[in-house]
């Protein structure tokens, strides 16, 4: 059976993990590759790479750290942040990144969804919405952080990419983020129930149980964590020892 | 020689990468004549069929593919690269294949989530020397939306998706996986590295 997969997500800037304070006490080195490789060895199934390098100049070289990760892990990784073009597509999938997410640059080009799946396949391209509540039950696709309402119904943007070809969706809850208040269920269950594709749940996980009650009650087929895993306030194995005593399945 | 065939499609590094480390350097080349009397050849594959065969066969690799399978080297394709072997793929359209593998690539049914895309259990189904060092169960990463359908003559093991999806494949010399080994982390490694010990014991060539 096909599992829920565990999934850590690092920020990367000019080629180097950001990482807070208390997480560089945790891990005294701050290259993606290392970083990479212990949480390949700590149980994740895959991890998200996501480049907030501010320059387009600055991120070329930033991605650099793209191969090197290539290079030292044995689980597949997605990368993500400013790609705007099937070049850039290009790059960094010759680098050996298996997936990549675009966010804003689909909103204003879906066609770029498109054309990125028909020449690299939609297993490739990963469509990540930043979704924040505007009344109950409607969430709209916001940009810049959540400071920009696009006016996009998340499930119709949803059900847009996957039209256009997106392999896989992933919905970053901007309410939930960092509130370890757990995962935005009644949202993830929507968006589950009107794609057909894998759906990974971002933002809000705080314990074990809001893993549970992502993969049980909503039935996504992701789930994806930073801080929690960086501060080692959960570590992968227990988290997976716990879910598959609860009747998830996941890779131990 | 050891060759990974390049012919522009995908990420090849990682694969290479994973077969070094399990004793089996390779180059990669998009030469017909190297191709066809090497010992051991890689068909990778990230993409679409169509491009893949039309890609092939521009270069002319097609046909030394096919001498290099007929000579006795062992040909190993992977994901895209092991449904390249079977006779036709019906991915956007009608394509022939090298029809290496008797059977067509036809997509996964709709009940299920298409890309089959994460981690699923392998399932032995033929006893195999690739099995020495893993054990019934091991999980593996799979990400494509087609499979190979056939009368499962070749299928040693297997992955449940709603049906078999045949995972991965044997007709003596020729081995494919459906799935990605070198993206399955220990699993990966051990099925690599009896891979590694097949090519040792039982090829020879230059």
């Amino acid at each position: 059976m096909l599992t829920k997969r565990i999934i850590p997500c690092l920020d990367v800037k000019n080629g180097r993990v950001v990482k807070g304070k208390r997480f560089e006490n945790i891990l005294d080195v701050n290259d993606p590759e290392i970083l990479g490789e212990y949480y390949s060895n700590a149980g994740a199934d895959e991890l998200v790479f996501y480049d907030i390098t501010a320059s387009n100049e600055e991120r070329s070289i930033s991605l650099e750290f793209v191969e090197k990760v290539a290079q030292k892990i044995n689980i597949p990784f997605c990368v993500g942040g400013g790609v705007k073009t099937i070049d850039d597509f290009s790059e960094i999938l010759r680098k050996g990144a298996d997936k990549i997410s675009i966010n804003s640059s689909a909103v204003k080009n879906p066609q770029l969804i498109k054309e990125a799946s028909e020449k690299f396949g939609n297993q490739c391209v990963v469509l990540s919405i930043d979704a924040k509540k505007v009344r109950k039950d409607k969430w709209h696709v916001f940009l810049g952080g959540g400071k920009i309402d696009t006016g996009l119904e998340v499930i119709d943007w949803a059900k847009k990419g996957v039209e256009l070809g997106a392999g896989e969706i992933v919905i970053n809850s901007i309410d939930e983020d960092g509130m370890k208040k757990g995962y935005d269920i009644s949202l993830l269950k929507k968006v589950v129930s009107e794609v057909n594709v894998p759906v990974i749940a971002s933002g809000g996980a705080g314990v074990y149980e809001h893993f549970l009650e992502a993969a049980l009650e909503a039935n996504v087929d992701g789930l994806l964590a930073a801080s929690v895993f960086h501060y080692k306030e959960i570590e992968i194995m227990k988290l997976k020892e716990y879910l598959k005593i609860k009747g998830i399945e996941v890779r131990i | 020689m050891n060759i990974i065939v390049d012919y522009g499609l995908g990420n090849i590094k990682s694969a290479q990468m994973a077969l070094n480390k399990a004793g089996i350097e390779t180059i990669v080349s998009d030469n017909p004549a190297l191709i066809e009397k090497a010992k051991f050849i890689l068909l990778p594959g990230v993409g679409a069929f169509r491009d893949a065969i039309s890609a092939l066969s521009e270069k002319k690799l097609d046909q030394s593919i096919k001498k290099f399978a007929d000579n006795g080297g062992l040909l190993v394709g992977i994901c895209l690269g092991m449904q390249l072997l079977y006779d036709r793929s019906f991915e956007h359209g009608e394509y022939e294949g090298l029809g290496l593998v008797k059977g067509d690539i036809v997509k996964l049914k709709k009940e299920k989530k298409v890309p089959h895309m994460g981690w699923n259990n392998l399932k032995i189904y033929r006893k195999d020397p690739l099995f020495k060092y893993i054990s019934e169960g091991e999980y593996v990463y799979f990400v494509h939306s087609y499979y190979a359908h056939s009368q499962n003559d070749e299928m040693i093991a297997y992955a449940d998706y709603g049906e078999r999806i045949p995972a991965i494949i044997r007709k003596g010399n020729i081995i494919g996986f459906q799935f990605h080994p070198e993206k399955s982390g220990e699993t990966g490694v051990k099925l690599l590295k009896a891979l590694g010990e097949i090519l040792n014991d039982n090829f020879s060539g230059n």
